[in-house]
């Protein structure tokens, strides 16, 4: 095997859950403040996935305080704890970055399976 | 010129790795040696002090007679890439020793690495100097044009050193104060931080500091 294939290999984070563009998720965040550690939940819809090996990354957006907030979040990163999946969304499309222009409840997702 | 040891290598690509507080590294991964010393140059007979390695084997077959006999001295083949290293003591090396990357560098050292870049062509100067240029549209009828480059009556001439299109990429390029991640010794790698100059398969020679 390639050289580079390997250390990408060594890299890469396998624990992840199936989720796609339209659910919704919890990712859990390791947050080091000074010497002290400790883990951050930050729940929101994907609104992208971006495919990759340890490049790939996800973006989720939530409305914290009537402000919308968007992370990123390296899936190979060693400090995203991990993800869960809440729900699982019905959309039509793999970027969903038309939820920046609508608020309220517009900004909804349907649920899957449910019509 | 640095009298320091270093090795020749061979760019393979990049990728990304994470250190282990989850910060995200873009590292380049290089393939590097054993360079096989070839000979040993002295102030003495050839006025400086140097050795010779060659490094990426190559059949007998492929090289011409006169290179196989310069390599028959180190006994270990004949070689794709043969460079030079000045040295302060020539003495310290044998012809036909191998120098790994574990002889030579380790973990968290500052190396400099040079490379022949990527070819570009022929560009303007807007790609080869960063020139701004002129609007696109609006009637504008000035695009991608170097603009003016000199003055009339006098001198008549264009001075020296104006910056003008031509010929870009395909030279030498040396990225200094690169740190090294990681070591790979059974497979002769060097994981380094940021990018090298050149392509993939590129070769570069990568000096100690």
């Amino acid at each position: 095997m390639n050289v580079l294939e390997q250390i990408e290999k060594e890299n890469i984070r396998h624990d992840m859950p199936d989720f796609r563009a339209g659910d919704t998720v919890k990712v859990h965040i390791r947050i080091i403040e000074g010497n002290k550690e400790r883990v951050q939940i930050f729940q929101g819809v994907v609104i992208r996935r971006r495919r990759g090996t340890v490049g790939a990354s996800v973006t989720v957006r939530k409305i914290s305080h009537g402000v919308g907030v968007e992370k990123t979040f390296p899936l190979s990163s060693p400090r995203v704890e991990k993800i869960e999946l809440v729900s699982q969304g019905r959309v039509r499309r793999s970027r969903l970055y038309y939820l920046r222009d609508l608020k309220g409840k517009a900004a909804r997702i349907r649920e899957k399976g449910i019509s | 010129m640095p009298k320091k040891i270093g090795l020749l290598g061979k760019k393979i690509g990049m990728t990304r790795i994470y250190s282990e507080e989850g910060v995200a590294i873009a590292v380049t991964v290089i393939e590097s040696g054993p360079c096989v010393v070839l000979q040993k140059k002295t102030v003495a007979k050839e006025g400086y002090n140097a050795i010779q390695v060659g490094f990426d084997a190559k059949k007998e077959s492929r090289a011409n007679k006169p290179a196989n006999g310069h390599a028959k001295a180190a006994g270990k083949g004949n070689f794709y890439h043969i460079k030079e290293f000045r040295v302060s003591d020539p003495e310290q090396y044998q012809v036909g020793q191998e120098i790994h990357v574990t002889d030579v560098f380790k973990v968290g050292d500052i190396i400099d690495v040079t490379g022949t870049s990527k070819g570009r062509g022929f560009q303007g100067v807007v790609k080869r100097y960063g020139f701004k240029g002129g609007r696109m549209t609006h009637g504008s009828m000035f695009h991608r044009a170097p603009g003016s480059i000199g003055c009339s009556a006098w001198p008549s001439r264009v001075i020296k050193g104006k910056r003008l299109p031509g010929h870009m990429g395909a030279s030498q390029v040396t990225k200094k104060s690169v740190t090294i991640v990681d070591i790979r010794p059974e497979q002769n790698v060097l994981v380094v931080k940021g990018g090298v100059p050149g392509a993939k398969q590129g070769l570069l020679q990568i000096f100690t500091k």
